[in-house]
């Protein structure tokens, strides 16, 4: 199978969906004639023209807010917000706009948005190009989220989000627009709320997405060889989340533990520890354990973010740590 | 401008359905069975009903928090306003968004922004849309003199002149926001003035004269349906009652507020129909009581639908959040 | 001891504070002649001046940016965003400008900035008007929250929030702003991450926060009757977190319940549940219940907003299940 990178595999997917359906459209600070500051929509204004590649002023509530109105007007807007740290400007609009519209309008009308934005650390990118923000869009109701980690689900994600006829929050890291994986010339779409066992193991569970999926397949490398199993899942999609298969893997290994990039408090890990607790008490063996950034904001200075950021130590220590802790 | 006599009697009429419909609703709200807040737009109504006279029926709606003329004016039957007032499941919104959000998918009324500012780019949308869709569809987005310094202002009007979008931004400055008048969070007199950092036209009308706004926003939607671009038009006008109902209103001076009510809209032109021999002052009374009758009665069977409607389920609560998925 | 309401008490708060810091400000929407939607600053301009107190525009983002900057500069500040659901029109200000300017300086830059906001529903005013976001702060690092649930409460964080040089968000709760409850006589002192045994129990421990802390109140009260006798934690302060006490009390009941006004995904509720799970695993006899409104935004219609916001009924049925548990 052809190896494309997930900067590529995006492309496809927007250039795809852009020939399929001709209201989809995009919006962006310099994604036209640039190609987007991350390369990621090189080419397309040259393809669909200025009228279907938009480049905007520095306006974020516009670009949210218009991709509201136009996507209740019968257009199919996908946006780009340059950084994830800069969703917050536009929270109004994301938040009460986006995902109550349909709601609170007694679901008169539907919103087929895609909001696509770069999240995480890159090295020395600092505070307010760093976050992985996540966390406060799972609290809005209304929202979908998608996290992918790989060519394959990105291309495959994407596809779903643009022909959703909801709004959804699209995740990508920066750092894995380079990365290659294989993904097939045919089409074919994956779906919300499913999540993928990267790794199969019968000693420990490990939920995570995006970026923190390759740290965790490497620490399950490395603990495979001192004799631990740890099976890996990748949610893809946080908004739905597919809580079966983390529920039938946790009644499996007894032990669990998350891995995110975006803070502790209050973070991803914080909800999925609840309900596992609610769902699954009588099957943990250890109390679940949960793996993110320390609590501060990102700092600039790449040993500095080297020690806020879980790394794959970060990670094979609390493995062992819930791997040995005693069974009640 | 000529306008035909069809056109003034339907403004007539609508006027005067907006006022005596929230005199009901004043009617009603010692009664206790009302809840939420409600901002009545008494006084008003040459702005709200005079500017959606000159809209088509295609034509897309944003009204403003004190917008139950607009939604008279854009043609929702009055039975359903009533059920949204009411917070019945037989309402627009299903009992869900309430008497602020009052919509209709059919008939363009996109529905409302809370969050006050939120209006402008989601309204911009809605005219990108439209031009899209070469569908031929005005937006005329109708907010407050308050709303118009959120940083959201900005970036619409900006970017819709940018594009040339098909938009006209009406302002029915009634000189205040809440307990702020207008002098005191703006250096400018006229809001329209705003207009000229946009490059576009910003017009001034007298907000209570019917036949005024209407002309000038027939004008600005004609030059949107040419593909000129937006407007920016500013209704000066005053509200009778409080902000919302229940609130004192003890910033105005009472002297004032008596001041504008003998500027009375529907009085104003209930004299000009005269003057212009198209109502006899002597069967002005007959006629007006006809036309008074006939609203009471639509009035008071809308109360009636209203009360005898059901409410809602209290598990309705869970439904109208996402739009059913395929994949999922 | 007297006794006043919750707003007279924040309205005094503030007053004493204002006469003991000349350079303390405050800045709002309508907070001046109009003194505030819920009238907690009635009074005030009229006492200190429109200098001291600043009615705005309606402009959340530069409410909240030109407080930081005022504070940063020498100017004690307390801003008022009327309602907690605009907060999201100024949320870069907030998490990008407020919560880590002092980080980004190198600790250079002191923030004593209050953001007084208040939220909750119960009142019929719809989705944008009525939330508890407080789970969206506690994700920010560089944040205190202090959400006080009586009138003596109340007084004693405000003086805490106004006098520490760090950014606090102080969310009140509407309903809370007519209760009534006692407060001495003399000036004290309530220290942030100290949380609050409204009730004293041996059954199960109830972890509540703001108006939610009346609901369990009264829950446990028809509970008591049943001979189940809950313990009732006010956290007072969500960050910093007291979970000291919560340990202390789930060591000796074993079961725990929390309740909160936002929504339950993502909730202030998973978090204190995972740290308690993490700190206190072995003495957890049913896994922790968490009540929180149904993941929707509020409607607005009476039975609907009824249905979706957790009430005493189902705080008792949180309970039950947890004693309960098999």
């Amino acid at each position: 199978m052809r190896e494309i990178t997930f900067s590529e595999a995006i492309r496809e997917a927007l250039r795809e969906e852009m020939k399929r359906d001709g209201t989809v459209f995009l919006m962006g600070e310099d994604i036209g004639r640039f190609g987007g500051v991350f390369g990621v929509t090189k080419g397309l204004v040259e393809e669909f023209g200025e009228e279907r590649i938009r480049d905007t002023p520095i306006s974020e509530t516009a670009l949210v807010g218009g991709a509201v109105g136009a996507s209740i007007a019968g257009t199919r807007p996908v946006v780009e917000i340059m950084f994830a740290d800069f969703l917050a400007i536009c929270m109004d609009e994301i938040h009460h706009k986006a995902g109550k519209w349909r709601y609170s309008h007694g679901g008169q009308f539907k919103l087929p948005l895609v909001i696509r934005t770069a999240m995480g650390h890159v090295f020395g990118a600092g505070p307010e190009h760093s976050e992985c923000p996540e966390a406060f869009y799972l609290h809005s109701p209304g929202l979908k989220i998608a996290v992918p980690s790989t060519p394959y689900d990105v291309k495959g994600l994407l596809k779903t989000a643009i022909r959703d006829d909801n709004p959804v929050l699209f995740f990508e890291h920066k750092l894995l627009y380079n990365t290659k994986g294989p993904v097939p010339e045919k089409e074919y779409l994956v779906p919300f709320g499913r999540a993928d066992i990267e790794r199969n193991g019968r000693d420990i569970t490990l939920v995570t997405y995006s970026f923190m999926t390759h740290e965790a397949l490497k620490a399950s490398e490395i603990l495979s060889k001192e004799g631990i199993e740890v099976e890996v899942i990748d949610l893809r999609t946080l908004s739905p989340m597919d809580k079966e298969t983390v529920i039938n893997s946790v009644k499996k290994t007894n032990r669990l533990i998350i891995v995110e990039e975006g803070n502790r408090t209050g973070g991803v890990g914080a909800e999925i520890t609840a309900w596992v607790l609610e769902e699954a008490f009588d099957y943990l063996d250890a109390p679940v354990k949960r793996v993110a950034s320390k609590d501060v904001p990102i700092p600039f200075n790449p040993v500095m973010e080297g020690f806020v950021i879980p790394n794959t130590g970060d990670i094979i220590r609390a493995i062992k740590e819930v791997v040995y802790k005693d069974s009640r | 401008m000529k306008i035909d006599k069809e056109k003034y009697f339907w403004i007539y009429t609508k006027m005067l359905t907006q006022r005596m419909l929230e005199e009901k609703i004043l009617e009603l709200i010692p009664t206790g069975k009302l809840t939420g807040h409600f901002h009545l737009g008494i006084g008003e109504e040459a702005t709200f009903i005079g500017a959606c006279a000159a809209l088509e029926e295609k034509d897309y709606l944003m009204p403003t928090h004190r917008g139950l003329g607009c939604v008279i004016g854009k043609g929702i039957p009055l039975k359903k306003i009533m059920a949204d007032i009411y917070g019945k499941a037989t309402g627009t919104t299903k009992g869900k968004g309430g008497v602020l959000r009052i919509c209709d998918a059919q008939l363009g009324v996109l529905g409302l922004s809370g969050t006050l500012g939120g209006i402008f780019p989601i309204a911009m949308g809605a005219a990108l849309s439209s031009k899209l869709l070469k569908e031929g569809r005005v937006t005329l987005a109708i907010f407050g003199d308050g709303q118009s310094n959120r940083g959201t202002f900005h970036e619409a009007l900006n970017l819709a002149s940018v594009w040339k979008l098909p938009i006209v931004y009406l302002c029915e400055n009634n000189y205040f926001a809440i307990s702020t008048s207008q002098s005191r969070v703006m250096r400018i007199k006229n809001i329209a003035d705003r207009a000229k950092g946009y490059g576009i036209p910003g017009r001034v009308v007298d907000g209570n004269d019917a036949l005024a706004v209407y002309e000038m926003t027939l004008e600005a939607v004609n030059r949107a349906r040419a593909g000129k671009g937006p407007t920016l038009i500013e209704a000066k006008t005053y509200r009778w009652r409080p902000h919302f109902e229940g609130e004192g209103a003890s910033y105005r001076d009472p002297k004032e507020v008596e001041i504008w009510k003998k500027r009375c809209p529907i009085h104003r032109l209930r004299k000009k129909l005269i003057d212009l021999k198209l109502l006899n002052p002597s069967q002005d009374k007959k006629i007006k009581g006809k036309i008074a009758e006939e609203i009471a009665e639509e009035i008071d069977e809308a109360v009636r639908y209203a009360e005898e409607s059901p409410m809602p389920r209290p598990e309705d609560a869970l439904e109208d959040l996402f739009f059913p998925s395929a994949t999922e | 001891m007297r006794e006043i309401t919750f707003v007279e008490s924040l309205r005094m708060t503030l007053k004493e504070e204002m006469q003991n810091d000349p350079s303390l400000m405050l800045i709002g929407e309508d907070i001046g002649r109009y003194g505030g939607i819920f009238g907690v600053t009635k009074g005030l301009l009229e006492e200190f001046g429109p200098h001291r107190v600043r009615s705005t525009p309606i402009s959340e983002s530069a409410i909240i940016g030109s407080a930081l900057g005022a504070a940063m500069t020498g100017i004690r500040t307390v801003a008022e965003i009327m309602y907690v659901d605009f907060t999201t029109c100024a949320m870069d200000q907030i998490v990008n400008q407020v919560a880590k300017m002092r980080y980004m300086s190198g600790g250079k830059a002191k923030i004593p900035l209050v953001i007084r906001t208040q939220g909750g529903g119960g009142r019929g005013n719809a989705a944008q008007h009525s939330q508890s976001l407080e789970a969206l702060f506690l994700h920010i690092p560089g944040l205190k929250i202090v959400m006080p649930s009586t009138p003596y409460d109340a007084r004693g964080l405000l003086k805490t929030a106004i006098r520490d040089d760090n950014p606090v968000m102080f969310i009140e709760h509407k309903l809370l702003y007519a209760t009534k409850g006692h407060i001495p006589n003399g000036e004290y002192l309530i220290p942030f991450g100290q949380a609050d045994i409204k009730r004293k129990g041996k059954d199960v421990t109830v972890i509540a926060i703001s108006y939610m802390v009346l609901k369990a109140l009264r829950a446990a009260e028809q509970l008591a009757k049943k001979g189940i006798d809950v313990e009732v934690i006010d956290l007072r302060t969500l960050l910093p977190l007291d979970l000291e006490s919560l340990l202390q009390s789930i060591h000796k009941t074993n079961r725990a319940v929390i309740v909160h006004e936002g929504c339950r995904r993502g909730g202030i509720g998973a978090e204190i549940a995972s740290n308690i799970m993490e700190e206190a695993f072995d003495f957890l006899d049913a896994p922790v219940q968490r009540v929180g409104t149904l993941d929707v935004p509020i409607p607005y219609s009476e039975p609907l907003e009824k249905a979706v916001i957790p009430d005493e009924e189902d705080i008792m049925t949180a309970v039950k299940k947890v004693l309960y548990w098999k």
